[in-house]
């Protein structure tokens, strides 16, 4: 079965530690994390995403870049062990 | 006309990890039901009961609104901003993760349980600077009335969120009956029973029952058997 390919964009280093740990630590999920809206860009460009999200630190403008960007969902993630990380990517990719 | 969701008690999520027993009202942890993703800007109501010296290690959060009633015992609180406080029944404790935050939190008894509401309120402003703050309320002051805990001014009673949100206690006798008026016009209240039974639009509510009402100006709850209940006001779009 094809991996859930998941990007999550932030700019605090140790929540986005914690975010890629709980979803590598999921079978079938694959988490790439990124701090700069040139790593998205670049990212994206090698990579098809199933779903962004989106952390703590970033302005509006790079919010809605990368709303911009993408035409898979883009959803905030609230912070890692939070509870909601899972229902939320349920929730965004629709299963 | 006013709008109403019911949740049964019996219907919430249930999370068994041996040492934390929990009630998800809404979809959290490997909870997920698309139909329970939230009230509003409420989008966590967990019903926590944890075991006498334990509890969750280091976590962190961003951009939530998150509140904590216990109801029996006492949790120790610990963060990233070097916050170390215990909370007890009575007390309310409130943090706005913005930026983000990390914290954990003990079962400050090694025997005995804490029980404590899990509350998170979506912000209506993101990334401010992480804030924690708790407050001791005078449980006598919610007998047949309702106490305002929580409100979005600073100045008002209660704590605070970044959010136009209201939250009320109340123990209540046999017979009363509250009427409610909500503060802002868009906002819906959901109704959760501590303890007890009481009506409302003709629905009966019993013990850890939620019920959601919005699209009305103001709705009328019947106590008809001693209750205790926590009345939350939210943004119902945000």
């Amino acid at each position: 079965m094809k991996e859930l390919e998941i990007l999550i964009v932030g700019k605090h280093p140790d929540i986005m530690k914690t975010i890629l740990r709980l979803i590598n630590n999921k079978p079938g999920w694959k988490g790439s994390g990124v701090f700069t809206m040139d790593e998205t860009l670049t990212l994206s460009k090698t990579t098809a995403f199933h779903v962004v999200l989106l952390g703590a630190g970033l302005s509006e403008s790079e919010s809605g870049q990368i709303k911009a960007h993408f035409t898979v969902p883009v959803v905030q993630h609230y912070g890692g062990g939070s509870g909601l990380l899972y229902a939320e990517i349920y929730e965004a990719v629709g299963s | 006309m006013a709008q109403t969701i019911f949740h049964p008690a019996a219907s919430r999520g249930k999370a068994d990890l041996g040492w934390l027993k929990s009630n998800h009202t809404f979809s959290f942890g490997n909870y997920y039901n698309p139909e329970r993703m939230g009230f509003g800007a409420l989008r966590v109501l967990n019903d926590d009961t944890v075991e006498g010296g334990e509890g969750f290690g280091e976590h962190p959060h961003d951009n939530m609104e998150i509140i904590s009633i216990p109801l029996k015992g006492g949790l120790k609180h610990h963060d990233s901003m070097e916050n170390v406080a215990v909370i007890i029944d009575g007390d309310i404790q409130v943090m706005s993760a913005g930026t983000g935050i990390f914290h954990e939190e003990h079962n400050e008894d090694e025997q005995a349980d804490v029980q404590f509401l899990q509350i998170w309120v979506y912000p209506n402003v993101l990334n401010v600077e992480p804030r924690y703050d708790q407050l001791t309320l005078n449980k006598n002051d919610r007998h047949n009335k309702l106490q305002q805990i929580l409100s979005p001014d600073p100045n008002d009673a209660g704590v605070w969120i970044y959010q136009n949100a209201w939250f009320n206690l109340g123990n209540f006798d046999k017979g009363f009956t509250i009427d409610y008026s909500l503060k802002a016009k868009g906002n819906g209240v959901y109704v959760f029973v501590i303890d007890g039974t009481v009506e409302i639009n003709g629905q009966v509510l019993n013990t850890r029952d939620g019920f959601g009402i919005w699209e009305t100006d103001n709705f009328a709850i019947n106590i008809l058997a001693g209750a205790e209940l926590l009345l939350m006001e939210v943004p119902m779009t945000f």
